[in-house]
C-alpha cells in the first residue's frame, strides 16, 4: 500500500530575482497511514512551508508531492480545496477560528461546505466539541474562550470531519505547559483510538515526546530522524 | 448548496451587525438623497407647468407703448379703438379671438362690506381667449354687450371680500352691486386662478362688457390692451408680424419708424419658466449625483477596511475546506442582500422625505416610479461591486496567503 504521503525532491522558493529565498531545497518524506509525527528545528528553517504544502494551502515549486498515491501537483485549486475537505484537517498556531462566531458554529463550517444537513452538524459538531472537553463552552465565541479553549475549539473543528491526516503547525506555541499537555494528549487519544494521521511542528521536546517519530528539519532540509518507538517514555 | 451558501451570508451579516449597517447606511442615504431631490426638482417642475397652464396657452397681448409700460418720452402713443379689434379679427389669419380690454379701478360695495378692485370691461371672447371656466352662472349674452348693461362677474378674491355672510357658494347670482356709484347685478362667478407668479393676485377683479365700462367708467372709447388667442395649429412669431404689419399700417407708422405699440406673447413667460425649471432641476439632479457618488464612496471605504478581516476569513473558509466559487457566492449574497435592503430603506425614506418636504415647499406630492428604480439600482450595483471585487481578489489568493493577510 502507498505511504499516506510522499514528498520527493520538493522545493520552495518565495520570491524573484535578488529577493529569492529557497526555504525548501529538496525534501524527502514518508508518512505512513496511522503515524504520530512531530516536526522539530530551528526557527526559518521550512517546517511551516512544508506543513502548508502538506495541507495543500500552498502548491511546492519543484518536487512530487503523493497523497494516497495520486500526485497532488496534478490538482487544480478547486479538487486541492475538495482534498482538503475530505481528507484534511489543520491546526494552526494562531486558532484561526472566524471571530463573533460560536463554537459551535465554527466547528460546523466545514461540515456545511461537506452539505452536511442541520441535525447531521449538529450531532457531529457537539461530539467533536465534547471530545475536546468543550461541551459546555459551545454557544461562546473565541473572544469568550481562553487561548487553550481556542485550540481545542480548532481540534474540534479540524476532527470533526473525521479526517485521515491531522496537521497541527505549533498547535501549543501559544499555551502554557499545562494546556499544551492536554492538547498533546487529545492528540494522542486522536491518534491511537480513531487511527488518524497525526503530523505535528513542535519546537518543544518535552511535547515531541508524545510523538513516534521526529523529524529534524535544518535549512530547509530533512536532517534526521529520530524514533521515539524503541524507547517507551 | 445555494441555500447553506444563504445561510452563510445571513450568519455574516448578523454576526457584523455594525459593518452590514454602516454599509447599509451609505446605500441608504445615497438612494433617499438622489429620489428625494430628483422628485421634489419634478414637483417642482409640475407646479410651475400648472402655472403656465393657467396663463392659457399662446396669448398675444397687444398694448400702446415701447416695450414694457408705456415709458419713452414724446406724445403718448395712443391706445387702440374697436375698429383695431375688428380689422385684427378679420384680417390676420390663425388666431382664434380677439379680446378687448379697458380697465378702471373701482371701489364694489355690497350691502356692509366694500373692497377696492379693478373692473375689466372686455367680451365674451375674453373667456375663448384664454381657458377660465365660471363656477356658477354664465357670461355676458351678446345684447347685454351691444346695450352695455350693467352686469358683472366676480373674481374670487371680489366674491370673498363683498360676500362675507356665506350661504351657498352661488348666492352672490342675482344680487346687485355697486360699482363706483353704479348698480351691476351679479351674473357670474370666476373660478380661482391664483397668483400670476409675476404681478398679483389674478382673481382680484370684476369682468364687465366693455361697453359699459367704457360708457360709464372710464369716459372714453379706448381700448388700452388687446388679448388675442393664437389657434394653436399656427406660429404664433408669424401671427404676431402679421399684426405688427396690420397695425403699424392703420397707426401710419412707415419706414423704418419704431413700432408706437408691443405685443407680448405669454409664450416667452412659459419658456422662461421652463428654461428655469429645466436649470433648477439639472442642478438638484447634480447634486442628487454627488450625494449618490459620496455614498458609493463610502460603501467602498468599509468594505475596503474590512478587506483584510474578510480576506482572513477567506482564508479560513478555504482552508477547511471550501471552493473558491462558494466563498464568493456568499460574499455576492451579502452584498446583494445589504445593497438591497439599503435600496428599499431608501426608497421609503425618500417617501417620507417627500411627504415632509412638497407641501413646506408648496409643491404636489409626488412618486416618480423611474428615478426609484434609477437609484435603486445604481445603488445595488455598487453595493454588489465594492463588496465583490476585494472578494474575488481575496478568493484567488493562495489559501496560506489570504490567511496571512495583515
Ligand atoms: N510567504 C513568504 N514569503 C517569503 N518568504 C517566506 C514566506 N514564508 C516563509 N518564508 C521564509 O521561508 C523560511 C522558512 O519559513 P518557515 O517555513 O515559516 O519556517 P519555520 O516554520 O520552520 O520557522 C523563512 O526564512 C521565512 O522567512
Ligand atoms: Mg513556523
Amino acid at each position: 500500500m502507498a505511504p499516506l504521503i510522499q514528498l520527493s525532491h520538493v522545493t520552495k522558493t518565495f520570491g524573484t530575482g535578488e529577493a529569492q529565498f529557497q526555504a525548501l531545497k529538496g525534501v524527502d518524506l514518508k508518512v505512513a497511514s496511522g503515524d504520530f509525527v512531530a516536526i522539530m528545528g530551528p526557527s526559518g528553517s521550512g517546517k511551516s512551508t512544508m506543513m502548508n504544502i502538506l495541507g495543500c494551502l500552498d502548491v511546492p515549486s519543484g518536487g512530487q508531492y503523493l497523497f494516497k498515491g495520486h500526485d497532488v501537483g496534478s490538482l487544480d485549486r478547486d479538487q486541492r480545496a475538495l482534498l482538503r475537505r475530505r481528507y484534511l484537517g489543520f491546526v494552526f498556531q494562531g486558532y484561526n477560528l472566524l471571530a463573533r462566531t460560536s463554537a459551535l458554529e465554527n466547528v460546523e463550517l466545514p461540515l456545511i461546505y461537506r452539505g452536511d444537513g442541520r441535525e447531521v452538524r449538529q450531532t457531529l459538531s457537539m461530539a467533536a466539541l465534547t471530545k475536546v472537553g468543550l461541551a459546555d463552552w459551545a454557544g461562546h465565541t473565541p473572544s469568550e474562550l481562553s487561548g487553550g479553549q481556542q485550540q481545542r475549539v480548532a481540534i474540534a473543528r479540524a476532527l470533526v470531519t473525521n479526517p485521515e491526516l491531522l496537521l497541527a503547525d505549533e498547535p501549543t506555541g501559544n499555551l502554557d505547559s499545562e494546556r499544551s499537555v492536554e492538547i498533546m494528549e487529545l492528540l494522542t487519544q486522536l491518534n491511537q483510538t480513531s487511527g488518524i494521521t497525526v503530523l505535528m511542528v513542535t519546537h518543544e521536546p518535552d511535547m515531541a515526546r508524545f510523538a513516534e517519530r521526529i523529524i529534524h528539519f535544518r535549512d530547509g532540509l530533512v536532517d534526521h530522524v529520530d524514533s521515539n518507538k524503541a524507547v517507551p517514555a | 448548496m445555494l441555500f447553506t451558501t444563504f445561510i452563510l451570508a445571513f450568519r455574516s451579516i448578523r454576526r457584523h451587525l455594525m459593518r452590514s449597517f454602516l454599509t447599509t447606511l451609505g446605500i441608504i442615504i445615497g438612494v433617499a438623497a438622489v429620489i428625494t431631490m430628483v422628485t421634489l426638482g419634478e414637483a417642482t417642475t409640475l407646479a410651475v407647468q400648472k402655472q403656465i397652464a393657467s396663463l392659457g396657452n399662446n396669448i398675444l397681448l397687444v398694448r400702446p407703448g415701447q416695450g414694457f409700460g408705456r415709458g419713452g418720452g414724446g406724445p403718448q402713443p395712443s391706445d387702440f379703438d374697436a375698429r383695431d379689434v375688428a380689422a385684427i379679427r378679420d384680417q390676420i389669419a390663425g388666431i382664434t379671438a380677439v379680446a378687448p380690454q379697458a380697465s378702471s379701478a373701482v371701489t364694489a360695495v355690497y350691502e356692509g362690506s366694500n373692497w377696492t378692485t379693478t373692473v375689466n370691461g372686455t367680451t365674451a371672447d375674453f373667456f375663448s381667449v384664454q381657458p377660465w371656466p365660471l363656477v356658477a352662472g354664465r357670461s355676458f349674452e351678446p345684447d347685454e354687450e351691444l346695450a352695455g348693461k350693467a352686469v358683472c362677474i366676480l373674481g374670487n378674491t371680489v366674491r370673498k371680500n363683498l360676500f362675507t355672510g356665506g350661504g351657498e357658494p352661488d348666492a352672490p347670482l342675482g344680487q346687485r352691486i355697486r360699482l363706483n356709484g353704479i348698480s351691476c347685478l351679479v351674473i357670474g362667478l370666476l373660478s380661482t386662478r391664483g397668483q400670476a407668479g409675476f404681478g398679483g393676485d389674478q382673481d382680484d377683479v370684476v369682468i364687465m362688457p366693455i361697453k359699459t365700462v367704457q360708457r360709464r367708467l372710464t369716459g372714453n372709447l379706448d381700448i388700452r390692451v388687446m388679448l388675442v388667442g393664437v389657434d394653436q395649429a399656427y406660429d404664433s412669431p408669424t401671427v404676431q408680424t402679421a399684426i405688427t404689419g396690420l397695425l403699424r399700417q392703420r397707426r401710419q407708422i412707415t419706414g423704418d419708424k419704431q413700432d408706437d405699440f408691443n405685443i407680448f406673447d405669454t409664450a416667452q413667460i412659459s419658456a422662461t419658466l421652463t428654461a428655469t425649471t429645466t436649470l433648477l432641476t439639472g442642478i438638484v439632479t447634480a447634486v442628487a449625483a454627488i450625494s449618490l457618488v459620496v455614498g458609493g464612496i463610502g460603501i467602498m471605504n468599509i468594505m475596503l477596511v474590512s478587506v483584510t478581516e474578510r480576506t482572513r476569513e477567506i482564508g479560513i473558509r478555504l482552508a477547511i475546506g471550501a471552493v473558491a466559487n462558494e466563498v464568493l457566492t456568499q460574499f455576492l449574497v451579502e452584498a446583494i442582500v445589504l445593497s438591497c435592503l439599503g435600496g428599499v430603506i431608501g426608497i421609503a425614506l425618500a417617501q417620507v422625505l417627500v411627504l415632509i418636504i412638497a407641501p413646506l415647499m408648496q409643491v404636489p406630492w409626488l412618486f416618480v416610479p423611474r428615478i426609484n428604480l434609477l437609484a435603486f439600482l445604481i445603488a445595488a450595483a455598487i453595493g454588489m461591486v465594492f463588496g465583490y471585487f476585494p472578494a474575488r481578489r481575496a478568493a484567488g489568493l493562495n489559501p496560506i496567503d489570504a490567511l496571512r493577510a495583515e
